[in-house]
């Protein structure tokens, strides 16, 4: 016997919604697939060791002449001190977040503010060290790496803020009841209990500043020349070499674009994956 | 913990320490001072860069708000960026919010968890594909392949009442549209993944409950799914508006750069973000004041927008309908605001 309930109206609008579902999961993932499609078709026939190593050539010579290494070494070292910039501070106030400031006005409104930090948009932050240091310094990459510290800040407390949380109190009171002062509880046994997650947020937290253009343009003056020091002198990067690369109308320069594009990509996907992979190892009280 | 820490440093009999030891009092100072951070820098953006700004303020007045932007003449008005900015987030929310709403629903309500996780891992690949890329991309080869595409529709919507004087001619490859696409696809992971947690404290019995009464699963979806999670969404919304808002790179690489006022959606145009990227290296005097002061603007919108998407969703929060914070840690702490919690309140547990 046909249990099933005969075909309707409803049962037909049921299936239209479900389909327009599938629909927007597959217009989500087209953009995506082109995009990386694009960057590895066109990235892949330029990069090579010399392409990662040699200088950064004129606009119109063509894509086999010279490379991106400059870019590739101001990105890891902008990047690398804007980490140890903010890192120990983001750290901290979590941890004052999460130990210090329990349900009280200041934390929360400290927690919100950090919120409303992570939307202030990057060119902001750029203007603002423009303002505050390069009036007065010059440019340098400690001036970008200032402006990629301020855009990881929130991101880091907020990550680290949650993984604090998830950590059981048992924990912290049976180090009070050894007589542990609170700062040792939190630097011995809670900050430990947390660490993959702690890891793996500060490691998105890097990702997202590698691939970020606009703080760097009014900060580090995007040079050709390698500038190893990065404390002063303008310097350069990869997201803004890709940014003058794609603007422009030399082949070469272009294609050396999408070289540059693709080696961005590996590395926000490389620290993504590191990330997820501390997760998995580390994770005892994340998820 | 908090009370058990107090209880500890209170601790009257204590004969063993009658005071915090200096190294745990210096902790808790640093740990305030880095919590105090976040508000300095915050009140140090506002001020440093208003300052800046002042001079455009006090050379234009009031025509800080007027369409003559010329700045070989010294005019410096803003309202052709103001009005892109506008433009370019509205047709970024109109085409992201649907699709993401639908990939949300789709990965919560329909698709099993094993096969939803790797999706979610794929949309937060999405969320790592820099800016810069999206625009590399969206000039060197999505608006060379679209301007066809609005070419045509150009020439057949010509002289229609509404449709002609929004995608008529001129059309250009480089626009406001083009600009809203890229930036649809750059705020479509951070709204599908903020819904779909929202969307994901649906306590289950209430859906069961729909399905019980007969309800498919479009009904229970409108009966149960999207009242409990409204407020969670909204909040969602206005985050991607926020990002929409503040997108610099790509819209800089895609609008066309022309600060024009039209109605003319596939024509090029200008917003605040893009402005500043491309034109800041070159300005001086009050040009770089005018253009300092779009930043000022630009941040202020942000803040109000994110504001107010946080009140939202903490709001919502408060109510136990539906956070942006639910997680559902082994230990059992934290929100718990899954489950039979509707109308309590997600509850603290420390």
């Amino acid at each position: 016997m046909d249990l099933r309930e005969p075909r309707s109206w409803r049962r037909a609008k049921n299936r239209v919604v479900t389909a327009l579902m599938v629909l927007s999961f597959v217009l989500v993932i087209i953009p995506l697939g082109l995009v990386l499609f694009t960057v590895i078709a066109k990235g892949a026939s330029v990069i090579s060791w010399p392409f990662l190593t040699s200088q950064i050539p004129p606009s119109v010579l063509p894509a086999n002449a010279g490379g991106i290494g400059p870019a590739i070494l101001g990105t890891i070292e902008i990047t690398a001190l804007a980490a140890v910039l903010a890192v120990p501070l983001g750290i901290m106030g979590a941890v004052y977040l999460s130990e210090y400031g329990g349900t009280g006005p200041l934390a929360r409104l400290v927690g919100f503010m950090a919120d409303v930090m992570t939307g202030v948009p990057s060119i902001v932050m750029g203007l603002f060290i423009f303002s505050i240091w390069v009036l007065h310094f010059g440019f340098s990459g400690l001036a970008g790496a200032f402006a990629l510290g301020c855009l990881m800040l929130p991101v880091v407390i907020r990550s680290t803020a949650e993984m604090l949380k998830l950590v059981p109190s048992s924990l912290r009171e049976a180090s009070y009841a050894l007589g542990a002062t609170k700062a040792r509880v939190t630097v011995t046994v809670v900050l430990p209990a947390a660490l993959g997650g702690i890891v793996s947020g500060v490691l998105l937290a890097i990702a997202r500043a590698a691939g970020e253009t606009a703080p760097l343009l009014f900060t580090i003056l995007t040079v050709t020349a390698a500038n190893p020091d990065v404390f002063s002198g303008a310097n350069t990067s990869l997201p803004s070499q890709i940014f003058v690369n794609a603007s422009s109308p030399y082949v070469g320069a272009q294609a050396r674009g999408w070289g540059a594009a693709l080696t961005l990509i590996a590395i926000a996907f490389i620290l993504m994956i590191a990330a997820r992979f501390t997760t998995a190892r580390f994770a005892r009280y994340a998820l | 913990m908090t009370s058990v820490g107090r209880e500890h440093q209170a601790g009257p009999a204590s004969t063993l320490t009658a005071r915090r030891p200096l190294g745990d009092r210096s902790f808790q100072v640093l740990a305030l001072a880095a919590g105090l951070a976040v508000l300095v820098i915050l009140l140090l953006i506002a001020v440093s860069t208003t300052q800046q700004a002042s001079s455009w303020f006090s050379a234009e007045g009031t025509n800080v708000l007027s369409s003559n932007w010329n700045p070989s003449a010294n005019q410096f008005g803003a309202l052709a960026f103001i009005y892109g900015t506008a433009i370019t987030a509205v047709i970024a929310l109109v085409l992201a919010v649907p699709v993401s709403l639908g990939v949300a629903l789709l990965l919560t309500q329909v698709v099993p968890y094993r096969w939803a996780r790797p999706v979610v891992y794929v949309i937060d690949l999405l969320a790592v594909v820099p800016s810069v890329v999206w625009g590399l991309w969206g000039i060197l080869v999505f608006a060379p392949w679209i301007q066809n595409i609005y070419g045509s529709v150009g020439s057949g919507v010509q002289g229609l009442p509404v449709l002609g004087s929004l995608f008529g001619p001129p059309t250009s490859g480089a626009s406001f549209f083009t600009a809203g696409i890229i930036l649809a696809f750059m705020i479509t992971p951070i709204v599908t993944s903020l819904s779909r947690e929202v969307i994901a404290t649906v306590p289950s019995i209430d859906r069961e409950g729909a399905y019980a009464l007969g309800a498919t699963r479009l009904e229970m979806i409108r009966g149960v799914v999207l009242p409990h999670s409204q407020g969670g969404v909204v909040g969602a919304v206005l985050l991607g508006l926020g990002r929409a808002i503040g997108e610099t790179i790509a819209a800089a690489l895609v609008i066309g750069s022309s600060a024009t006022i039209t109605s003319h959606l596939l024509a090029p145009g200008y917003n605040m973000p893009a402005v500043i990227a491309n034109e800041f290296g070159e300005a001086t005097g009050v040009f770089r004041s005018a253009l300092m002061g779009l930043g000022v603007l630009l941040f202020l919108f942000t803040i109000i927008v994110n504001v107010l998407a946080r009140t939202v969703v903490a709001r919502t929060a408060r109510r136990g309908r539906g956070t942006l914070w639910h997680r559902s840690p082994p230990s059992g702490r934290r929100w718990t605001c899954a489950s039979p919690a509707r109308g309590g309140a997600p509850r603290t547990a420390l």
